[in-house]
């Protein structure tokens, strides 16, 4: 909890600075706990429902947790006709859960995404944050294989 | 063989995007001292004369925009790389190969509207790039030459309608990113209240050259009415995937036969999506068409961002609309009824048409209701939403009418 008071409160001065504080509360949790949204709204001086919505409105943030390593696949139009659907496939049947889902060990959420602008490799998959292009499902297993 | 124009790009894989030295070296930072050197109303009038439009897909006068802001103690320039159009990676090649072209047009920018704080809204897809740039504003401020004015990068959250100026400037208040009423428009009251001017990032980019070369310059390159370059990104069943910067008057042919490299696997073009998702799908007998803002707009189209996104004749038409439609029905903020129920109810009907399940009854109802949302929707997330389902429905419709159930 004191972790949470002060991750907040660095930006606490910073106008606007609820988004910046949510952005640092993930990279340290993966998600935004329920007492660090009250505790935003303390500092920054908005209802607790106020702050909830804004954790809840951006689909880069969630107030449920997650995996270590969260795995988005693009399925925006030029990832959608270059195969993204067995691509999603291929992640579920590798990771033994649905997209949405976290494994049971905690390591791996898979979510499905809107494009994340590196349509020149589609289809494309992003693991915390980091690209990967021309993504096919007989290159899924190597990719996982990485984080093992 | 045609060869691309770049002014934005002149740098691009020539400098080390990390090294300021590299930069300067070029020539960098020049335009800035020019302007410093120049009375605000001056560039103002500079710009304006150059005919530089909007980058982002409105296409307006960028000189003008500026123009509206009126006195007051603080001002903002905001630079929108909040790129979150499908197809469209331009500003992050941009800013990847050369930020600091970015960071001198915002200093121009702030000393023609007399402001010394921007931020950039860089979106939640983009880590490596909001990293990058802090670094490049980093060496900036070393070496001093952004003097007093300020930049700020802030992150978004995955939120596609905050591409939309005042659900951007919502974002980086800190408030959920839903787009206000116009007006007042931010050039009046914008960030915090105060006057604010949003742009591309493409836009501001294109500054350092008009201020080094002249607007005279600047206005003879490509068409008359939209002219400069456009940085295109060319994605789907073509050749070259690749991103370039091209005058106005190059035409879509050119675009995908000359630059493209053609389509793959020696497949025949059925259609082009261009300017993001919500775009046109332009078919393939209608490409000898500049890419220029108006040429597009008169022909029914639209230039947008510059993605351009090519479907070979095996492509199923309505499973891509329907796609789209899923899109827009996620990212839909929810503030206007036209917008949350109409996505809503487009993405139905389309799953009902892609599954084989609608009648003709249906693609009526679909036809009015893109309509109404054109017209009805507050921001240009939901009046641009039914773009991809109307245009299709006119030059693909024997598409729509194969897959319609026949009792």
């Amino acid at each position: 909890m004191a972790n949470i008071k002060d991750i907040i409160a660095r930006f606490s001065e910073k106008p606007g600075g609820l988004i910046e504080a949510y952005h640092a509360l993930q990279k340290k949790y993966n998600y935004i706990p329920a007492e660090a949204i009250k505790e935003a709204a303390k500092i920054f001086g908005v209802s607790e429902a106020q702050a909830y919505g804004v954790a809840t409105f951006y689909s880069y943030l969630s107030v449920k947790p997650r995996g270590k390593y969260i795995i988005r696949i693009c399925e925006s139009a030029p990832c959608h006709i270059a195969g993204a659907d067995e691509v999603i496939k291929a992640f579920e049947s590798e990771l033994g859960i649905k997209t949405g889902e976290t494994t049971p060990d905690g390591k791996f959420t898979f979510e499905l995404t809107e494009c994340v602008g590196q349509c020149q490799g589609s289809v494309v998959v992003t693991i915390n944050g980091r690209p990967y292009l021309d993504v096919t499902p007989e290159k899924v297993p190597a990719i996982l294989a990485e984080y093992s | 063989m045609i060869k691309e124009m770049r002014i934005v790009l002149r740098n691009a894989d020539k400098i080390d995007p990390q090294n300021i030295s590299d930069y300067i070296a070029a020539g960098g930072y020049k335009a800035l001292e020019k302007a410093r050197n120049m009375k605000p109303e001056d560039i103002i009038s500079e710009v304006k004369k150059s005919n530089l439009r909007g980058r982002g897909g409105a296409g307006f006068n960028a000189g003008l925009k500026w123009s509206f802001v009126p006195q007051s103690e603080t001002k903002y320039v905001v630079c929108n790389l909040d790129e979150g159009e499908p197809g469209t990676y331009k500003d992050r090649t941009i800013v990847e190969k050369d930020p600091h072209t970015l960071l001198e047009g915002m200093a121009i920018c702030g000393h023609a509207i007399g402001s010394n704080k921007g931020f950039i809204y860089c979106r939640g897809e983009y880590p490596y790039i909001v990293e990058h740039l802090n670094h490049a504003i980093a060496q900036a401020k070393e070496e001093g030459v952004l003097g007093e004015f300020d930049i700020e990068v802030r992150m978004g959250g995955g939120a596609y309608v905050c591409g939309e100026e005042t659900a951007l400037i919502e974002s980086i208040e800190g408030h959920r990113g839903e787009p206000r009423f116009k007006p007042p428009f931010p050039g009046v009251e914008g960030l915090w209240q105060k006057p604010t001017v949003v742009n591309n990032v493409e836009t501001l980019a294109n500054l350092p050259e008009i201020i080094t070369r002249g607007a005279e310059w600047y206005s003879s390159i490509g068409s008359s009415t939209y002219p400069g370059t456009k940085v295109l990104t060319l994605s789907g069943d073509i050749v070259n995937k690749i991103c370039i910067e091209v005058p106005t008057d190059t035409t879509i042919r050119e675009v995908i036969y000359e630059f493209g490299g053609g389509i793959r696997g020696g497949k025949k073009l059925k259609a082009v999506q261009i300017g993001g998702t919500s775009g046109a799908f332009i078919p393939a007998s209608m490409i000898d068409i500049p890419i220029d803002f108006d040429s597009m707009r008169n022909a029914g189209f639209t230039l947008g961002t510059g993605a351009v996104f090519v479907m070979d004749e095996t492509r199923d038409i309505v499973d891509v609309v329907t796609r789209i439609a899923k899109f827009f029905e996620h990212e839909s903020c929810g503030k206007c009824n036209p917008c949350r129920e109409g996505t809503f109810r487009c993405y139905e009907i389309m799953k009902k048409i892609n599954q084989g399940r609608a009648s003709s009854d249906d693609l009526e109802k679909l036809q009015l209701l893109g309509r109404v949302m054109s017209k009805a929707c507050l921001c240009g997330l939901g009046q641009a939403a039914p773009g991809p389902i109307l245009t299709t429905l006119q030059h693909f419709r024997h598409e729509y009418e194969r897959k319609l159930f026949l009792s």
